[in-house]
């Protein structure tokens, strides 16, 4: 029984319900409490102990049943006919010298679910990540059961050097085409079990790292999730605390005045207190031709961070800039992003235009509780980068972020202005996948806090 | 109140019934979790929306099992002298002055500066005893020798790293006043946590919890809720009612109503001495049911066809006879 709770275990996890190793143990002091006899009462048990989301009781759920089903042999790919025929078998002629064959025309249910159990776990069923691996895995597992004995014993039968005839050959015909069936929805199960949800974490594993611009469009909603993953997450550690009491540090002043009316015995005592501000957040998008292709993640980026932060202020160029809150707001992804790049996407970039507008029309957005992260590759088109508003924002904001698609080797080659603008950002570093974005943003988040 | 631990329940149905005779009508889920978590010693936390019945469950956990229930709502800023201990700084003080004589005649023959300090250390330890402990929730939950039901109300309120400290306390049921020793619980208490999801707990906290969600409930145990709570009801109005809050859930609403609101809507039914479901009438009280006047506004065209299906499908049968 312990056996079984680790491999429950283990699938809840390939269902991305986090498991702890400490939770585990739980788990096991819980059923030794509870006991395996009264179902219901398990399910609820180790629900309260392993699924700690709400998303994760629904897997929970899913993953519950789905294993909890599976020891039993269900004989649904030939039950009718062949199933009625392996009972009268039953009675006259189970005795053909093979184990397997016994077993398949005694309809020995028991037997057989526990035969193909140890057969799964001989063939390393458990380790299935892909719906392709589906068949080959049940036809090893047929195969450890002694399915070649099988086969050898039919063709015996038809050639009548054993004993049966015609119709016991048909019945073991049968009965092998329903071992097959059994066999395949074994791996079926196991797969659901252990297989979907880890070849989709793959999936995003390898997505995570893949460079921004290089992501299939097919990819798009994976990669969505993902991102909308990480915003929640920081936007979270965000909204926490922006007041912090130090303890030990007596506020004379105000503890004074306070105790007043007692004729200044201090009765009640008032602690310093360190205020931790939100940090404002300013971000411009590049958009244009140059970034054509990580701007589409650059956005769906900041619609995330836009969701889950409320004092944020999104801006977008290619040339001239815009204001896209509104549109950011107002759509939902998959219409915002077109509506964006429609306006004013995928034109040829002017930085010096953008920074120019970004003073002139919005230079209020920036004080000095603000983070002003750029999002863009730097490349102006030989224009005049004007570095000095740069500066500027430099000299205004408490930080300065830059993240740029492009690796650093290439920042200062051909039209970069890259090497002019960093010296008036605070932070300034290659933004190629999503881990780097995660990482980036972090350390703007914790900095905000701290200051 | 004795000094030896509440029994503890052995089997679900057990606490069913014994919830159900406070009135709590809990389901199967949430008995496990209280089996549970008296029988391991393990704290539960309680997540679901606002109005259906986490604070209550703790409530009405302390009521039957006859133990003093100890709250501790959180908000931010809350701190260890806030939920575990304070000195009585104020009558420390006090003492002192009143004293004062006292330690003037103390110290009257001690001829040098030394021997007089000598002598004040001996009183430190006077004025550092638990006469001088204000215990607040947590360290009160853990001295109440026949065991006790810890609510904290509202753990997503409070900062990280309380979240941290009450691990600490959580965990081994026990804290250490470096004055005073250690305090350790001779009979853990029950805790419940709730929240409200403002934001994402601590991994480290739910590792260490059980954790218990309470969904909104059917039709059969909302209307067995209600019974339970406003006996007072016509069972078909009280059908009706449910059926139309059911209904009501299924529309897209900013905060959908939950048990609480049912409730207080049955309450003013009886108040107003309904008999059956109106729509006009339910455009009167829909204020107890919604709390948002988008919403109010969003269930308006709604409003006559659920009254007409929770009424058919209440069923048609006699009007019941005032009591």
């Amino acid at each position: 029984m312990q056996r079984q709770l680790e491999d429950f275990i283990r699938s809840l996890r390939a269902n991305e319900v986090r498991v702890s190793v400490a939770e585990a143990m739980e788990a096991h002091e819980v059923v030794a409490h509870v006991g395996y006899a009264d179902r219901a009462l398990l399910k609820d048990a180790l629900a309260l102990t392993l699924a700690k989301t709400v998303g994760e009781k629904q897997r929970f759920d899913d993953s519950f049943n789905l294993f909890f089903a599976r020891d039993q042999f269900t004989g649904e790919a030939g039950e009718g006919d062949d199933g009625d025929a392996g009972n009268e078998n039953a009675g006259d002629a189970p005795d053909t010298g093979n184990e397997l064959a016994d077993m398949l025309l005694a309809d020995d249910r028991e037997g057989l679910a526990a035969a193909m159990e140890q057969a799964g776990r001989d063939a390393g069923v458990g380790n299935i990540r892909f719906r392709t691996q589906v068949n080959f895995l049940a036809r090893r597992m047929v195969d450890r059961m002694g399915l070649a004995e099988l086969e050898r014993l039919i063709a015996q039968v038809v050639l009548g050097e054993v004993p049966g005839g015609q119709d016991l050959a048909d019945d073991l015909e049968g009965q092998r085409t329903r071992l097959l069936g059994e066999a395949r929805n074994f791996v079926e199960r196991q797969y659901e079990l252990y297989g979907r949800f880890a070849g989709q974490q793959l999936r995003e594993e390898f997505l995570e790292r893949t460079p921004l611009a290089a992501v299939d469009r097919r990819d798009y909603v994976r990669m969505n999730h993902l991102i909308r993953r990480m915003a929640r997450k920081l936007a979270s550690r965000y909204v926490a605390r922006h007041k912090r009491t130090r303890r030990g540090h007596l506020d004379v002043r105000r503890t004074l005045r306070v105790n007043m009316a007692h004729d200044g015995i201090p009765f009640e005592t008032i602690w310093k207190q360190k205020r931790v501000e939100r940090p404002k957040i300013v971000v411009i998008c590049d958009v244009s031709r140059s970034v054509a292709a990580a701007a589409q993640f650059l956005l769906m980026f900041l619609y995330n961070l836009n969701e889950v932060l409320s004092d944020l202020r999104s801006f977008a160029f290619s040339s001239y800039l815009v204001e896209v809150e509104d549109i950011l707001d107002a759509h939902n992804i998959e219409d915002a992003i077109p509506k964006v790049l429609d306006k004013i996407g995928f034109m040829s970039t002017d930085y010096g235009r953008a920074l120019d507008d970004l003073k002139t029309q919005f230079g209020d957005a920036i004080d000095r509780r603000t983070t002003v992260i750029v999002l863009g590759d730097a490349r102006s088109n030989y224009g005049d980068p004007r570095a000095d508003i740069m500066k500027w924002v430099n000299q205004r904001a408490r930080r300065v972020v830059w993240l740029n698609p492009e690796p650093e080797s290439f920042w200062g080659t051909g039209d970069s202005e890259m090497p002019r603008y960093r010296p008036y950002c605070h932070v300034a570093k290659t933004c190629r996948t999503i881990k780097h974005l995660e990482r980036v943003v972090d350390d703007i988040l914790r900095s905000g806090t701290r200051a | 109140m004795n000094n030896a631990a509440p029994d503890k329940f052995s089997t679900v149905e057990e606490i069913i019934d014994g919830l159900g005779s406070v009135s709590y009508i809990a389901s199967r889920q949430i008995a496990t979790a209280i089996l549970i978590a008296q029988n391991l010693d393990k704290p539960v936390l309680v997540e679901g929306s606002a109005g259906v019945g986490k604070t209550e469950l703790a409530l009405a956990t302390a009521e039957h099992l006859n133990i003093p229930l100890i709250r501790m709502q959180c908000y931010e800023g809350l701190d260890e002298s806030k939920a575990l201990y304070e000195w009585k700084y104020g009558k420390q003080l006090l003492y002192t002055q009143v004293l004062k004589d006292k330690i003037g005649d103390v110290l009257q023959d001690a001829d040098n500066l030394e021997k007089a300090m000598g002598r004040l250390h001996d009183f430190t330890d006077v004025f550092f005893s638990e006469q001088f402990l204000e215990p607040r929730p947590l360290l009160k939950a853990l001295q109440e020798d026949a065991g006790a039901v810890l609510l904290i109300d509202e753990v997503d309120k409070a900062n990280e790293e309380f979240e941290a400290f009450l691990l600490e306390v959580l965990s081994a049921f026990q804290v250490t006043i470096p004055e005073i020793g250690t305090i350790k619980a001779k009979n853990p208490p029950i805790v419940f946590l709730t929240s409200n999801n403002t934001r994402d707990m601590g991994d480290a906290l739910k590792r260490r919890c059980l954790h218990l969600y309470i969904p909104l409930p059917d039709a059969k145990l909302e209307e067995r809720i209600v019974a339970a709570r406003v006996p007072d009801i016509d069972a078909r109005l009280r059908r009706q009612l449910v059926n139309f809050v059911q209904g009501l859930r299924e529309a897209d609403l900013k905060k959908l109503p939950s048990i609480s609101e049912t409730i207080d809507w049955a309450r003013a039914l009886v108040l107003l001495h309904t008999d059956e479901l109106d729509a006009k009438l339910v455009r009167e009280t829909l204020n107890v049911l919604l709390k948002f006047e988008e919403d109010i506004d969003a269930a308006a065209p709604v409003i006559n066809e659920l009254v007409r299906k929770s009424v058919r499908s209440a069923g048609v049968g006699g009007r019941a006879t005032p009591t």
